[in-house]
């Protein structure tokens, strides 16, 4: 029998912990509402680079070498490198994984990267396979935008619904032993599609796996909002936010003000008049740079944090597909 | 299958539901910058029109030099870096004009430069512009045709 | 007088394209730019749009359709010249220009420029 499961999609763990993380952000998010939070700022967005796929993976490569310095780490410390991005083929996390040495597990689950890689490692970790493993992820708006949608000086009038791809890297250590607070749950979510077809509309093709993933996270473990001092979506941005909640709250499930999310606030309404932000380091740099820093400050003590990835491709968007959702869910309590 | 057919209604409702939720689109003040933008961008032309209408000896050739200096217009603009913006603010406005036109390709060849001259630059300057002269030339030649078959049918 | 014709005429269809926009969302700029080209080669047949080059000038002319335009106006011209090689020996007589300026601008652009977004 499995007996660190709990419920049909949660697990339950002892041992791990974050025990160190670094967030690097570009100047926009920097000059966002969470800017203070973040650990570094780069002033150059594009960080001396013409390419923005070498910058993005120098976001990667340097939060997950100052994750492993906050952690009083080499990379002969840590037994696996868990990373993913949005590139084709995960490049970012594959190249900055050539000059770490260690193990790479590569992962992909667009934005909900960060509680992917974290909810494994703390199962690694707490299953006795990894004294300590690095996290990390990254994502650049230039190397995005002209992947998934169009060539950066294109003259694009962005809608409502839009969402910008942050820019930045951030990475942490999980360990079994240490100083940080620990991943006590983990519930990797299904992926679900409602059909949402909309590229400019990426919040409202996630909100459903979204509240997928939270209602069964309640059920499997018994919990209610109230247990939980916040719960933290990635990158719904203020549309997806919004049908979240309605669709959590037909399932009898009030989130009131404990709900925020990571895309409606790294950038201020004057900085993005659409959505807000979207990315892979969104969610990241939301966990790894306010919740932490807010949990050592005390403020929180139990979060749930559960990120959400839109997987759809540039090629199934032309053709017409819809963009099936996913998020897992991590729950992280202070010390 | 009782329970795709299930799920889909379910998604229908969602679907309407996202319709329902999602911000509107401010439709008069977007118009009225396409407007503004749109109609600026003509009025250059006219300018420009007008100056190559007294320099040029035919109005075959105003019309092309016109055409060029826009163009040129559209590429600086791509260039400093200020296109995008108009975009930003003027919506179609923006693209609808040639200078628009001249936007994609320059767009495309500064963006795609960084994978090489040949395979990115080259390949790629005509990702956007080149459906419009693929559809522009198989419309033209059809239209054309069938003028040509009227005029040699009514003799 | 010339000049208000070219701003009004030549924002209406902007704006025109913009609240057809706003009502077909899954619609891209590419595909607006590809229906007025396909709109102005089609009105060009009976000469309808360089009728309108007369009247409203720039107005017509630097929108898209009149770049649609000019590619019916070569292909009537050098139909009439040449016969049946005119169909595709006209399609780039006057926009031909048009596209290689494009492509020698742009790619002088891309030498000198980056996209900063």
């Amino acid at each position: 029998m499995a007996a660190k499961r709990l419920g049909q999609f949660t697990v339950q763990l002892s041992s791990p912990r974050i025990v160190g993380a670094f967030t690097l952000m570009g100047p926009r998010e920097g000059a966002g509402p969470l800017g203070r939070y973040f650990d570094a700022i780069v002033d150059d967005y594009m960080w001396g680079e013409i390419q923005p796929e070498k910058a993005e993976r120098k976001y990667l490569e340097h939060a997950a070498r100052r994750a492993l310095e906050r952690a009083g780490l080499r990379e002969t410390d840590v037994d696996y490198f868990i990373a993913g991005d949005l590139l084709n083929q995960i490049v970012s996390s594959t190249y900055s994984a050539r000059s770490l040495g260690v193990p790479h597990l590569g992962i992909f689950a667009a934005c909900a990267t960060s509680a992917l890689g974290l909810g494994l490692a703390a199962m690694l970790v707490d299953g006795g396979f990894a004294r300590r493993v690095l996290v990390a992820t990254a994502s650049h708006y230039q190397a995005v935008e002209r992947q998934y949608r169009y060539p950066i000086e294109l003259n694009i009038q962005r809608k409502p619904t839009n969402q910008w791809t942050a820019t930045g890297g951030a990475a942490a250590v999980v360990a079994a032993e240490g100083e940080g607070p620990r991943i006590t749950q983990v519930t990797f979510g299904r992926v679900v599609d409602w059909g949402v077809k909309d590229a400019n509309d990426m919040g409202s093709a996630m909100a459903p796996a979204a509240a997928d993933t939270l209602l069964r996270h309640f059920s499997d473990t018994g919990t209610t909002p109230g247990d939980y001092d916040l719960i933290l979506t990635g990158d719904l941005a203020k549309v997806g936010s919004k049908l979240f909640r309605v669709l959590a709250g037909r399932a009898g499930v009030t989130l009131g003000g404990k709900h925020m999310d990571g895309g409606a606030s790294i950038y201020s309404p004057k900085q993005q008049p659409g959505a807000g932000a979207s990315g892979a380091v969104c969610s990241a740099a939301a966990i790894l740079g306010y919740v932490l820093k807010e949990m050592a400050r005390g403020r929180y003590r139990k979060v749930l944090a559960l990120p959400t990835g839109c997987l759809h491709s540039p090629t199934t968007w032309q053709q017409g597909e819809s963009c099936p959702g996913v998020s897992h869910a991590i729950v992280l309590e202070g010390a | 299958m009782d329970r795709d057919r299930d799920a889909i209604d379910g998604h229908k409702e969602y679907q309407r539901l996202v319709k329902q939720l999602a911000p509107k689109p401010n439709a008069a003040k977007e118009a009225a910058r396409a407007f503004l933008v749109g109609g600026t961008l003509c009025l250059i032309g006219q300018f420009v029109l007008d100056f190559f209408r007294r320099t040029q000896p035919t109005e075959g050739e105003a019309i092309a030099a016109t055409l060029a200096t826009m163009i040129l217009l559209g590429v600086v603009l791509t260039a400093l870096g200020v296109y995008d913006t108009l975009g930003e603010f003027g919506g179609l406005g923006a693209a609808v004009p040639i200078t628009g036109f001249a936007n994609t390709i320059a767009s495309a060849a500064m963006d795609f430069r960084r994978e090489g001259y040949v395979v990115g630059m080259g390949a790629k300057m005509f990702l956007i512009a080149g459906p419009v002269i693929v559809f522009g030339i198989i419309a033209g030649t059809l239209t054309g045709l069938v003028a040509w078959l009227v005029s040699a049918v009514s003799g | 007088m010339s000049y208000v014709w070219a701003f009004a005429v030549g924002g209406l269809i902007c704006a025109a394209a913009q609240l057809i926009a706003i009502h077909f969302p899954r619609l891209t700029p590419g595909h607006f730019l590809v229906s007025l080209t396909v709109i102005g080669a089609v009105l060009n047949g009976p000469g309808w749009y360089d009728a309108a080059i007369e009247l409203a000038g720039a107005g017509v002319l630097i929108p898209v359709s009149g770049f649609g335009a000019s590619i019916t106006r070569g292909v009537l011209q050098e139909t009439q010249r040449l016969g049946w090689e005119g169909l595709f020996t006209g399609t780039l007589e006057f926009v031909g220009l048009g596209i290689a300026a494009g492509v020698v601008f742009s790619a002088l652009a891309a030498l000198v420029a980056v996209p900063r977004g």
